[in-house]
């Protein structure tokens, strides 16, 4: 009889200081005070290269902060940077998926045990990450869910990166928390700029006026993140690069291509717009826009948003 | 001594012609209506009685037996009294009643009330063969309708057995010509201010007949679109106005949309709609729901998701069969319902997820996510297009160039229509939405180009075959519109704009 299988081997253990593979980031916690150090935390997966860099924001985000921090987090993934988050609801979890979808290794420091499934809508974001990156806690196993976890995580968040890019994130958002244990640990602390309408950016906004550095493009990260440097991908000033499936069409489409990109390339905007700013009937844009999203360059958002997609 | 008249009992749209004979013997005075009769038949004894003795004639003081045959259809309903009036006066006199037939409640002084339903007892007795309709004044437009028998519209029964007797003249109530009244009443798409890839997809949705969900923020529009919608379709033929119209006879809802209005109607019932309301049923005559007071027009479901998900599921017969059956204790009675469904809804509980600027959406996502799986998937599945409505803002709302009128967008409307019925030519299958198979794949044709397009969007979006499908049918029909005989790598890549996103 051949043998039983057994069991699925567990790929959850618990690491110490002074490990091997033992993160160093997260022993300069100690020098901030004994109550903040780090003694132990449970690793599933296989831990990547760290220090990474944090990808983190409101959980209640709009389009737009979610597309951001997909961007962001594909943009670090391809780019071979592992994007350290939450596992949050909203920018965290875009961050993570952008990061995934880029081919790149992606860390989810949770607020609770490894062993309890929360928030429960990401089981498969949760299988994801824990196949291609790791998910860490310093929580024993079936620790809940509590809320005065996420704030203390966050310093794992901080501890374990170069650099935290903070995206929407309201007056009173737990990512502003992230941001301060960043300064206290000499993380170099980043923000993407937000309207002044409403009151989703005002704390990364404020973060802005207090001195934290604006994320424009993953090229910000150059003096950190040495991968991140070279060219821009895209420079608003040079318009958007030719998509590849144009050849064949006429130049009158072309055209309208080019206009259409520089038109969603800053932030995703209305199809009833771009239609009026290009002249189109609504017909034309939707095959226009249709053979534009084939090829990968735009993305539709809910709501009649479209977005310029760079992967 | 026995006599008779004949009325007819209504069975879903269609009817059954009853005679009603009536028995007067000796014996103690009593009166009896037998026959499968329900309250009001049986009530109609004190009607009779009352009205027989006001409008000036005797009630024999006798054993009266009445029996409506055939005894084992089930009757209902109060428009037996005039028969049943009609039938005992010619038991004590001469009344000479070939192929007439009476339809009519009776008031106690001898008054004649309209009743529900007389238009498809109209047309079921004129098919049996009855010349002459005796009915009341305020039914007798609607009976009028009917080609064949000659309508008589009488406000008492005195005026009803005057008029047999040959003493009093009436004449026939003349048919109101069809069309005329209320031909639009829907909101022209001019009127509309932007919106054009909402209005494009109302103008496929019209020409090939597909269910349509519009998707977006309270205020934005979704009403006055779905209101448009229905103005996008051309005009009922007179056979089909007349289907409609008997529906609305038996609700008893001429008021609302007349009888000869050529328009497909336009409901759109409240989310507290009960299911009978919705679907049919209802104590008493069956009677027709929204979905069928919708046939051959639009049935429109604002807040979609506020719907008590039961009744959606009711939804997936009539969207599927195009008729719905409504079971009653002894038989089940079958309403025809082919509607086209537009669905609303707001994205999220707030409204406001992916607006562009603004406070934005403030709903956690799980909640996003419960609320749009209120739309369940066989609905879904029923659903061929989804149109984003986004709010717009003020400089949208203000300037802009004219908008196109309904009458021009009805225009291709009807060409498309006309091409799709060409195509169908002998095989019956009607508009683009019903196409399904082997015939789907047949009549799109696709050329190389438009394959690749399809195969690529299958790989991207993990198209399911019956996203396929539905991307598919979208696509011949805007060829239709476009006049293209195959269907081309344009109108696929447009009609995969429109398509539902996998959930």
């Amino acid at each position: 009889m051949p043998p039983s299988p057994g069991p699925a081997p567990m790929r959850r253990q618990l690491l110490c200081p002074g490990e091997p593979r033992w993160p160093a980031g997260l022993s300069d916690l100690q020098a901030l005070g004994d109550r903040y150090g780090v003694p132990s935390v449970s690793v599933e997966g296989e831990l990547p290269a760290l220090p990474g860099v944090a990808v983190v924001g409101a959980r209640m985000a709009g389009a737009t902060g979610q597309e951001a921090a997909r961007r962001i987090g594909a943009d670090l993934g391809r780019r071979g940077v592992t994007v350290v988050s939450g596992f949050a609801l909203g920018v965290d979890a875009a961050a993570h998926r952008g990061c995934l979808a880029a081919g790149g290794q992606t860390v989810a420091v949770f607020g609770c045990g490894l062993a309890v499934d929360y928030p429960r809508s990401h089981r498969a974001l949760r299988t994801e990450v824990s196949l291609r990156g790791a998910l860490v806690s310093e929580y024993t196993a079936w620790d809940g869910p509590r809320a005065w976890h996420f704030p203390h995580r966050n310093r794992i968040i901080a501890a374990l990166s170069r650099a935290v890019v903070v995206v929407e994130a309201g007056e009173k958002s737990g990512a502003l928390s992230t941001a301060r244990w960043a300064a206290e640990l000499g993380r170099e602390v980043l923000a993407v700029p937000g309207s002044i309408l409403g009151p989703a950016n005002e704390g990364s906004n404020r973060l802005l006026r207090d001195g934290a550095r604006p994320y424009l493009d993953v090229s910000d990260l150059a003096d950190i993140v040495p991968e991140c440097a070279g060219p821009r991908a895209y420079d608003p000033r040079r318009g958007p690069g030719r998509p590849d499936g144009e050849r064949s069409s006429p130049a009158r489409a072309r055209d309208h291509a080019v206009r259409l990109l520089a038109l969603v390339s800053a932030e995703p905007a209305p199809r009833e717009l771009i239609g009026q700013a290009l002249g189109l009937r609504a017909s034309e844009l939707a095959v226009l826009l249709g053979e534009l999203e084939l090829e990968g360059h735009v993305r539709s958002l809910p709501g009649g948003l479209v977005a310029r997609a760079r992967w | 001594m026995v006599a008779t008249a004949i009325s007819c009992a209504v069975q879903g749209l269609s009817g059954v012609p009853v005679t009603v004979e009536v028995d007067v013997a000796n014996g103690l005075p009593s009166f009896t209506i037998v026959g499968l009769t329900d309250r009001a038949i049986q009530e109609a004894r004190e009607r009779v009685r009352a009205a027989v003795r006001n409008a000036g004639f005797d009630f024999p003081q006798r054993r009266v037996t009445v029996n409506l045959a055939p005894a084992e259809v089930p009757k209902e309903g109060s428009g037996f009294d005039l028969a049943i009036a009609v039938a005992l006066l010619r038991t004590g006199r001469e009344l000479p009643l070939d192929d007439v037939a009476c339809i009519g409640e009776l008031a106690l002084d001898g008054g004649v009330r309209g009743v529900i339903g007389v238009l498809p007892m109209a047309r079921r007795l004129a098919a049996s063969g009855i010349r002459r309709l005796i009915v009341p004044a305020e039914n007798a437009a609607e009976a009028a309708l009917v080609e064949g028998p000659e309508v008589i519209g009488v406000e008492s029964l005195a005026m009803a057995v005057a008029y047999l007797e040959g003493r009093l003249h009436l004449a026939p109530m003349a048919a109101p010509p069809m069309g005329g009244v209320g031909a639009s009443g829907g909101v022209d798409l001019a009127a509309i201010r932007g919106q054009s890839i909402a209005k494009r997809a109302l103008e496929i949705a019209a020409a090939g007949r597909h269910n349509l969900l519009m998707l977006g923020p309270p205020g934005a529009g979704k009403t006055m679109l779905a209101r448009a919608l229905a103005g996008l379709l051309p005009d009922l033929g007179a056979d089909e106005a007349l289907e409609v119209a008997s529906l609305y006879s038996l609700r008893g809802r001429l008021s609302d949309r007349p009888a000869t209005s050529l328009r497909p109607p336009f409901r759109a019932p409240h989310h507290s709609v009960s299911r009978a309301g919705l679907i049919g049923g209802g104590a008493g005559i069956a009677q027709p729901g929204e979905v069928s007071l919708a046939h051959r027009g639009i049935l429109f479901l604002d807040e979609v998701c506020e719907f008590p998900r039961a009744h959606l599921e009711a939804l997936r017969q009539p969207l599927e069969e195009r008729s719905v059956a409504v079971a009653r204790v002894r038989a089940s009675v079958v309403f025809p319902a082919e509607f086209v469904l537009v669905a609303a809804a707001n994205p999220c509980p707030c409204g406001r997820l992916g607006e562009a600027n603004g406070p934005g959406c403030r709903c956690p996502e799980a909640v996003v996510t419960r609320y749009q799986s209120r739309l369940s998937g066989p609905m879904r599945d029923r659903i061929d297009m989804i149109a984003e409505v986004p709010r717009l803002n003020g400089e949208t709302l203000l300037g802009g160039p004219p908008e196109e009128p309904t009458a021009r967008v009805r225009e291709r409307v009807a060409t498309a229509q006309a091409r799709q019925l060409q195509r169908a030519g002998s095989t019956g299958a009607g508009a683009n939405a019903l196409l399904d198979g082997d015939r789907l794949l047949e009549v799109c044709h696709l050329d190389a180009r438009g394959r690749d397009a399809l195969t690529t969007a299958g790989e991207r979006w993990r198209l399911s075959a019956r996203a396929y499908h539905r991307v598919l049918r979208v696509s011949r029909t805007i060829a239709d519109l476009g006049g293209e005989e195959r269907v081309s790598r344009e109108a696929v890549i447009e009609a995969l704009q429109l398509r539902i996103p996998a959930q």
